[in-house]
């Protein structure tokens, strides 16, 4: 009897721990990072990188859609000015550029000896048929929108001169989006050619994507020699990979694994260029009170939720700009709303909600960190009263119902920025655009994006610019809480990583140490 | 002769009354807030002051334990109860009846039991929406099935016997056969039916909470903790260690009592 009472013990116990094993990863940390360490050392001057998701959308620099292909792809095309690590745009394809006075007419000098990864040289005419087909083909519509507005484009020799519309302070950004490519060049979606400090080798469905040096490359060129890109979609396993020593750098970690991580391996701390918030739809009540958004931003307590959920890193934004766009990011804004329990409750008694509410938080249950972010939030908001819940949706059914139809309460998300320009962040507060999720509808706001838009001086747009960003804070548009921390695992042996204020990663910039 | 003392009925009692005891007590009273976070307090390995350490908020994840339990139970037991109330009346219905209302809805049964049921509750929660109740329900329609067809089968087996024969002859009516006579010699087989279902109403709760689709957070259940839990194996093993060992005795001691009163019956 006693047998049958231990077996079924141990069956249940066996069942208990099948469910919470299903993703646990084994443990290999410690035995071979050394070993791994020297082996992929100096002498063969590659690296192996892992990334969570294959490049499945399209390598064709017209048709990426998804974060991580730009991410990799970075490295292979360029346009004529590409953006550094500082948000500057710089020469790339192009030496030189001269704008004219009135922002109408922009010349470009081609750089000479620029060559393509097939060995074809880069001339003026690959430069007009680069933007042809960017303007006719890409899926990003706001670089559809700014090259429309491009009336003419010639080559005269070496000099691409566009003369536009309308001025457009933010024109440069859109350019480097457009990737020069060669001309009449059919294979960009199996074999991608740019003129990139890395050229694209080959990609192994779901295994790894490698590149190696572009040897003809105009400028310094890339210090390695090949990086390859080991794809992980399971996240336990792509841990574990580093963890082993197998992989020499991985972006994008949590600060779990971060402090799981055994191997003595670097890590450096950046931040993921998005704007974290509750977004409030503003159709609905009680959001449509002014009051209401401002008492629950003076409700929650953001530096406690980031010491809960991601032990105080990250960065508190005040508006919807993160910290890497310094040309128009405010800390002042931050502190806009200083955690003040009676100052929300006054305000509610005020709106006329002295008894709090009760609203549903919808948030994508794919990214924990928004969820941890929604989890702490509703138990601050209780000590105004305010009684919210979460509700977890699968991230299509968010970008459905809560992105498209905007069918929503609050969402706990974040939102980047497609291209480096202010307008990649407000343009989607305007009362009448497609992406104007929250519904924000302020006569003033409109008007001074506008004003921003046409503007032809660059300070008085930046300024424009700031206004805006300081009425989406003054109406308290949303509660905006941080632009999250990003975590970057790098091998001891190397140097030179860059966190850049888009979601790329520079590899030309990474070499071993001497 | 002397009878050999029922250690299964023991042994599971004990546990099912501990358990027991301490849900009802969770709903008055945990020794910490279940949802009260403490950033000082992370990650605390099991002590005095928290019995099973705390979590990646800092919270008790005893008082969290307990209120999970709870939740999981409530959801097991009216899961059950759908299933077996439901099955009941349609196991009856068909058994005794037979006809073409029994092959309907004994084939409907099957159709349903041939869908893998994990999917069919997937399917009915992301049509529903998640939440406590909409899970009690999917799960509760997926039970029917296993119950119905037992009851069935013993009510077509009681049918033709000689005592309901003469309960006919003495002019009772269909109901008062069925549920007077027959149903009560159910009870044996149904009883252990219902601990088996319990534990499986456990388990897939724990299930579809440890994908996500169920209890909602901040509301704890021991599957939503199991899930959480995995991130932190390495770091705070006792968060996984503690809820799967609640979830571990929830069913052993319901097991063993089901079991323990099984041979009590044998044993008459």
């Amino acid at each position: 009897m006693r047998k049958k009472i231990l077996a079924v013990f141990l069956a249940v116990a066996l069942l208990a721990c099948s469910l919470c094993g299903c993703s646990g990863a084994t443990d290999k940390a410690g035995t071979s990072s050394d070993e791994t360490l020297n082996s992929s050392g100096a002498a063969s001057n590659s690296i192996t990188v892992g990334i969570a998701q294959d490049l499945d959308d399209s390598l064709d620099p017209y048709q990426m859609t998804a974060a991580g292909t730009r991410e990799v792809m970075f490295n292979v095309f360029e346009g004529l000015v590409k953006p550094d690590s500082d948000g500057n745009y710089v020469c790339a394809v192009a030496s030189d550029y001269t704008v004219s006075e009135d922002g109408l007419v922009y010349t470009f000098t081609l750089r000479d000896g620029v060559v393509f990864h097939n060995g074809a040289a880069c001339t003026a005419d690959d430069v007009l048929y680069s933007f042809e087909t960017c303007a006719a083909t890409s899926v990003t519509s706001a670089v559809v929108t700014a090259l429309s507005g491009i009336t003419e484009i010639k080559a005269d020799g070496n000099q691409i001169v566009m003369t536009l519309e309308s001025a457009n302070p933010d024109f440069l950004s859109y350019v480097a989006s457009a990737y020069i490519v060669p001309k009449d060049y059919t294979d960009q979606v199996t074999k991608p050619v740019g003129t990139g400090p890395f050229k694209f080798v080959s990609r192994s469905v779901q295994e790894s994507i490698v590149l190696e040096r572009h040897t003809d490359y105009y400028g310094a060129g890339a210090k390695l020699d090949k990086v390859t890109y080991k794809i992980y979609e399971d996240n336990n396993a792509l841990f574990t990979a580093l963890n082993s020593g197998a992989l020499d750098l991985v972006a994008h970690l949590s600060i779990d694994q971060v402090n799981n991580l055994t191997n003595g391996y670097n890590v450096l701390e950046g931040t993921m260029n998005l704007v974290q918030a509750i977004y409030l739809n503003h159709t609905v009540a009680p959001f449509d009170n002014e009051l209401v958004r401002q008492a629950l931003c003076y409700a929650v307590d953001v530096d406690a939720m980031m010491d809960l959920t991601a032990e105080g890193h990250g960065t508190k934004v005040g508006s919807s700009m993160y910290p890497a766009f310094g040309k128009y990011f405010d800390p002042e804004q931050a502190e806009a709303y200083p955690y003040d329990t009676d100052k929300a409750k006054e305000l509610l008694a005020e709106a006329g909600y002295a008894n709090g509410f009760e609203f549903t938080i919808i948030v994508p249950s794919n990214y924990q960190p928004h969820v941890d972010t929604a989890v702490v939030l509703i138990e601050q908001l209780k000590a105004v009263g305010i009684t919210a819940h979460i509700q977890q949706v699968e991230w299509n059914t968010w970008v459905s119902d809560v992105y498209g139809n905007r069918n929503f309460e609050a969402t706990v998300c974040g939102f980047d920025a497609s291209t480096l320009n202010a307008s990649a962040m407000l343009a989607r507060w305007v009362s009448d655009n497609g992406k104007n999720m929250i519904n924000f509808n302020n006569a003033e706001y409109d008007e001074v994006f506008a004003a921003a838009q046409s503007a032809t001086d660059e300070a008085e747009q930046t300024e424009l610019y700031k206004q805006c960003l300081q009425l989406l804070s003054d109406t308290a548009a949303n509660v905006y809480l941080q632009d999250l921390a990003d975590f970057v695992a790098i091998n001891p042996a190397l140097e030179g990583f860059e966190f850049y204020p888009l979601y790329v990663i520079d590899m030309s910039l990474i070499g071993y140490k001497s | 002769m002397k009878k050999s003392r029922n250690l299964f009925l023991y042994i599971g009692g004990a546990i099912t009354i501990i358990m027991t005891a301490m849900i009802v007590l969770g709903y008055f009273w945990t020794p910490y807030s279940p949802t009260e976070m403490n950033g000082s307090a992370k990650f605390q390995p099991p002590s005095l002051a928290h019995l099973l350490g705390t979590d990646n908020f800092g919270r008790d994840i005893f008082s969290r334990v307990i209120e999970g339990a709870g939740t999981t139970f409530f959801i097991a037991v009216c899961v059950v109860f759908i299933g077996c109330v439901v099955g009941i009346v349609i196991g009856s219905l068909c058994g005794y009846y037979g006809g073409l209302p029994d092959l309907i809805l004994t084939r409907v049964c099957d159709s349903i039991t041939a869908f893998p049921s994990f999917l069919l509750a997937l399917v009915i929660v992301s049509v529903a929406g998640s939440g406590t109740y909409n899970i009690i329900l999917a799960l509760g329609i997926l039970f029917i099935p296993s119950f119905a067809r037992i009851v069935r089968g013993e009510f077509a087996r009681c049918r033709d016997l000689n005592y309901i024969k003469s309960a006919k002859l003495m002019g009772a009516g269909g109901f008062r056969i069925m549920f007077k006579h027959i149903l009560p010699n159910t009870f044996p087989v149904l009883f252990s039916a219902i601990t088996i279902g319990f534990n499986n109403a456990v388990l897939s709760e724990a299930s579809m909470s440890f994908l996500g689709i169920g209890i909602q957070p901040p509301d704890a259940s021991l599957g939503s903790m199991l899930s959480d839990s995995q991130n932190y194996l390495r770091s705070a093993p006792w968060y996984a260690i503690g809820t799967g060992l609640v979830i571990a005795l929830l069913i052993l001691g319901f097991s063993l009592l089901g079991e323990g009163l099984q041979r009590e019956d044998r044993r008459g």
